[in-house]
């Protein structure tokens, strides 16, 4: 079944995207993400470490942006300015690339979204060519404005970032989704495969990923499970669901029970 | 010269982006280089002089969610 995901002008056949970061190794990390089927790949950005060996490996020598969408992210940014000189930075790292994961985090603690600075770091974004994917809150109003800025995706929690605690407020989502023009990708929270089910259930774009896969026991066989729960939960959103009823409803003929 | 690269200090032998970019190992690596905040494209690595006292920021990709 052909159903792409669009993003920014460009189609994937994939609606899970994954994160790099926490693995063992890059061996692993190439593996889990070449299991979970994956199109979209984030990355952060950070100092070189100077003074390094001329043949330490390097990310972007396993995931290369060649094969790959690589989507730079700024974790670790705590207002707009250090965000929108780290998408500056990305940028200039993929030859003019300018697909990239805003986040703006309020404190250590919650990872959760500062979103007066979110807005601002978008707006400047926006302005300077940037197509901004941007994670967010589950608050629908604040994904409106995000989108109506020219943000290309709209990525709201599930649940804190690295918690796992899946989708706490799937009502939320919902009105998120229902609303918007531009795709719905929960970005953070996912811990299982039935997590990732749910988000797609609810009918968003993609789920975005990284601890669920990279903290399992066997990261590259959860990458599996996630590409299938994305799949499934996809298509059991096209296919509608049965409506609920509070009685039973027999699936087997009453008429022409033995007697 | 002196400069603060990535916030330490280093003692530059050449002039350029490019001199520092080799001197420290990191010559044909996927990087990106900001001098005093400004970016310098890679074109301009090799005729981008610095000066003492410049503070400078080279990164590149790692692992991230």
């Amino acid at each position: 079944m052909s159903d792409p995901l669009h993003i920014a002008g460009k189609s994937y056949s994939s609606r899970l995207l994954i994160g790099t970061g926490k693995y063992k190794d890059f061996d692993e990390t190439r593996d889990a993400i070449e299991a979970s089927g994956a199109e979209i790949v984030t990355v952060a950005i950070r100092r070189t470490n100077i003074g390094q060996n001329a043949d330490e490996p390097n990310l972007l020598d396993f995931v290369t942006p060649d094969k790959y969408t690589i989507l730079p992210n700024t974790a670790g940014c705590f207002n707009a300015e250090d965000a929108v000189r780290t998408c500056k930075l990305a940028r200039e790292l993929l030859d003019g690339h300018n697909l990239v994961k805003l986040e703006v985090l309020g404190d250590q603690k919650t990872l959760y979204p500062n979103i007066a600075h979110t807005l601002r770091a978008a707006r400047e974004l926006v302005d300077d060519g940037f197509q901004v994917m941007v994670y967010t809150n589950d608050d629908p109003i604040v994904a409106q404005e995000l989108e109506s800025m020219g943000c290309v995706a709209v990525m709201p929690l599930g649940s804190l970032i690295g918690s796992g605690l899946g989708i706490l407020n799937p009502h939320s989502i919902l009105l998120i989704k229902e609303q918007a023009r531009v795709p719905i990708i929960v970005d953070a929270g996912v811990g299982t495969p039935s997590d990732s089910a749910l988000a797609m259930e609810l009918g968003c774009d993609g789920v975005l990923m990284n601890s669920a896969i990279a903290h399992a026991k066997q990261p590259v066989l959860m990458a599996s499970a996630m590409k299938k729960a994305i799949e499934a939960g996809r298509e059991g959103f096209l296919a509608g669901r049965m409506p609920k009823r509070v009685y039973a409803n027999p699936s087997s003929p009453a008429e022409g029970l033995v007697s | 010269m002196k400069l603060t690269v990535n916030g330490d200090t280093v003692t530059l032998d050449g002039a350029t982006v490019a001199d520092l970019v080799t001197q420290l190992n990191l010559h044909g690596r996927r990087l990106a280089v900001e001098v005093n905040r400004d970016i310098v494209p890679k074109s301009e690595h090799a005729t981008c002089s610095l000066r003492d006292g410049d503070v400078v920021e080279i990164v590149h990709a790692i692992g991230g969610g």
